[in-house]
């Protein structure tokens, strides 16, 4: 088959299992970074990323990644800084500190790339890829740079699960007990910039967030545990890596990045429609269903009061009576109740219009329903 | 009122006899003052309740204690000691719409975080843990709701799971902020009753009220607080409408004639300034 030809050539495996790694750590990190609603400083800690490239770069003097993931790293984290400082010590609010922090940062990127390529010959070197994202200029030896970054970066999670837990739940709480909040939220995104940064080979500074949040974004709607949903989150990741490495080598001149993003906001709106409980098509399904069930239930108490008005339990009521009761047309309502067997249509007199009459089942069930509110045993919500 | 006297005895230990004191406690929110050298000494065995209006430095004052926040002077003893060595003592309950109910996690896992303090930073909660985080949301009503999700809970019951949060950290000080917010007429009874046992099993309460109306029938100890302590000592004492003048302003609406000789310990104000009255129950 042309999947495992293609897994057979070894740039499509080394780019395939860069991006399998950029896409756990990025998904895995990505849900703390959701959570903790710091989604945009994932954008500026990317577009941020890249004076520390090209510094990165004419420090070392070549194209390696060691370097190049460190000045990343340091400039990301001193716009981080600058967001911190105008939002504490000015009046400037978060989204507008985000906005001038990453547009002065990827200025500055932007003019130090430009002049790196005028007298460096960074075209060769494959800096613009930080752009946008090269996937073909991953080599084996950047693999094992990625790969041990990753590693390290999930022990840390692992380790510290349970603070990283409490510190983004309740951070109030975990200082009660005692722990070091202003230390593990450093951490905390220290980790969501290395995950965005060892991603800005394969992806670029401008896209790269997507890949930390879309994967987050898709989890969140199917996990019920934080446990749950970080590794979701690594699988989407990784599935929207390999996924877009592959259609990429599939289909000449369709760049890596860029797919591995689609593939990951596929995900999202996937999950955003259907998922259980939290997606679209499922509440509209859910909110159907009892809207019918509660005109049903209403047209059955309906016909029972009817009944009992008459003293008759099976007096036949008039549709058009039972339309007037209701306050609206019950012809549907009633033939659906017809089909579960809990109202039979009688012919009372041939020129009047329907009439219907309760079943033993359905009179059951509009005793039932008319047992008042809150006595019933699953209303719940009372106290032990 | 308590003395102010200032012992440290042989033990090193600071005004012992005291759950809580607290001494020229002065802290500020960019520049301007929110607490103003309170001094507060809180007897161990009471339920006691911080009332004071809005940006009074009600919630301030609890983070002070737990060293959320750090204070400009001043210094907080609890049982004696500083609150770094006796947190295991202490259990926190932060305002419920503090934190994110649409975290994905359960009711019972939010409970297991009250014996993360216990358990240290590299245990992870087993079968043990589990049994007793249940045992603190049956203590609250809320076993059936283990399993479920916390953005699935009425107002009412995300309180109950934070008090069971608290319950399970089997502490000799609550310290609550506004445990009465929001929250329905059963849960209020709940809380109320909870309060009781916890005060019949020799523990302390220290809860930041808002509710005027009811601080003498559920507390017995209070602190009027406005940057500044008006007064503090058993609710019968302190519970007048010259403190309570002097705490929220002359415009405080007494319900009972009678509380307005001075001293009175009938006051029932009915509703202070307008941003004060009592919002109704959410769920």
């Amino acid at each position: 088959m042309e999947l495992f030809a293609l897994l057979g050539d070894f740039t499509v495996r080394t780019v395939a299992i860069g991006a399998a790694l950029v896409g756990v750590v990025a998904g895995a990190l990505g849900s703390f970074a959701l959570l903790r609603q710091q989604s945009l400083l994932g954008d500026a800690l990317s577009h941020a990323a890249l004076p520390g490239v090209c510094l990165g770069f004419l420090l070392a003097g070549s194209r390696q990644l060691e370097p190049i993931l460190a000045g990343a790293l340091v400039s990301g984290a001193l716009a981080a800084l600058l967001v911190m400082v105008l939002t504490r010590a000015t009046r400037v609010k978060t989204d507008a500190a985000l906005g001038v922090s990453l547009s002065l940062f990827f200025a500055v990127g932007t003019v130090l790339l430009t002049y790196v390529q005028r007298h460096q010959g960074a075209a060769q070197a494959g800096l613009d890829a930080f752009l946008f994202g090269q996937a073909a200029a991953l080599v084996p030896r950047d693999l094992t740079v990625i790969g041990i970054v990753a590693a390290v970066s999930l022990c840390i999670v692992l380790l510290g699960w349970k603070e990283l837990k409490v510190t983004t739940f309740d951070a109030d709480f975990a200082r009660s007990l005692g722990r070091p909040v202003v230390a593990i939220e450093f951490v905390l995104t220290v980790l969501i910039a290395v995950a965005v940064v060892i991603g800005l080979q394969l992806v670029g500074v401008i896209l790269m967030v997507a890949l930390v949040i879309a994967p987050a974004a898709a989890a969140r709607q199917w996990a019920t545990r934080l446990e749950g949903m970080v590794l979701l989150a690594a699988l989407f990741g990784a599935l929207s890596g390999v996924t877009g490495a592959l259609i990429s080598a599939s289909v000449r001149g369709l760049a890596t990045g860029p797919l591995i993003v689609l593939v990951a906001s596929a995900l999202v709106l996937v999950s955003l429609l259907v998922a259980p409980e939290r997606g679209l098509l499922w509440q509209l399904a859910h909110a159907t269903t009892q809207r019918r069930s509660l005109r049903a239930h209403r047209v059955l108490v309906d016909l029972y009061r009817l009944g009992q008005a008459h003293d008759d339990p099976s007096y036949p009521s008039e549709q058009g009576m039972l339309d007037a009761y209701f306050g609206g047309r019950t012809g549907h309502v009633l033939r659906r109740l017809q089909r579960r067997g809990l109202v039979e249509r009688v012919e009372h007199m041939p020129e009047e219009g329907a009439h219907w009459v309760l079943t033993e089942g359905g009179r059951e069930q509009a005793r039932e329903l008319l047992v008042p509110f809150g006595t019933r045993e699953h209303d719940g919500g009372g106290l032990a | 009122m308590t003395t102010m006297a200032q012992v440290t005895n042989a033990t090193g230990m600071h005004e012992p006899s005291y759950a809580l004191h607290v001494e020229d406690l002065t802290a500020s929110y960019s520049g301007s003052a929110v607490l103003w050298d309170v001094d507060l000494n809180v007897p161990p065995g009471v339920l006691a309740a911080i009332v004071g209006p809005n940006g009074a430095g009600k919630s301030t004052l609890l983070k002070c204690v737990i060293g959320a926040v750090r204070p400009a002077a001043g210094h907080v003893y609890v049982f004696g000691r500083p609150y770094r060595r006796q947190r295991h003592r202490v259990a926190y309950v932060p305002q419920r719409t503090s934190v994110d109910w649409d975290f994905p996690t359960t009711a019972l896992d939010v409970v297991t975080m009250g014996l993360y303090g216990r358990l240290g930073w590299l245990r992870q909660p087993r079968r043990r843990e589990t049994d007793e985080a249940l045992e603190a949301l049956a203590m609250v009503g809320m076993d059936a709701y283990g399993e479920r999700q916390i953005s699935q809970l009425s107002g009412g019951q995300q309180q109950r799971v934070f008090l069971a949060r608290a319950l399970v950290q089997d502490a000799d000080l609550y310290l609550m902020d506004e445990p009465f917010a929001g929250v329905d007429a059963t849960t209020e009874r709940a809380i109320v009753e909870l309060l009781k046992d916890l005060r019949g099993r020799g523990k302390t309460v220290v809860a930041v009220h808002h509710d005027l109306q009811t601080v003498s029938t559920y507390f017995d100890w209070l602190a009027l607080l406005n940057v500044r302590l008006i007064a503090q000592g058993p609710v019968r004492e302190v519970y007048t409408a010259e403190h309570l003048r002097a705490a929220y302003g002359p415009r405080v609406v007494l319900l009972n004639a009678g509380a307005e000789q001075p001293g009175s310990a009938a006051a029932a104000p009915a509703a202070v300034d307008a941003g004060e009255r009592r919002a109704p129950p959410l769920d």
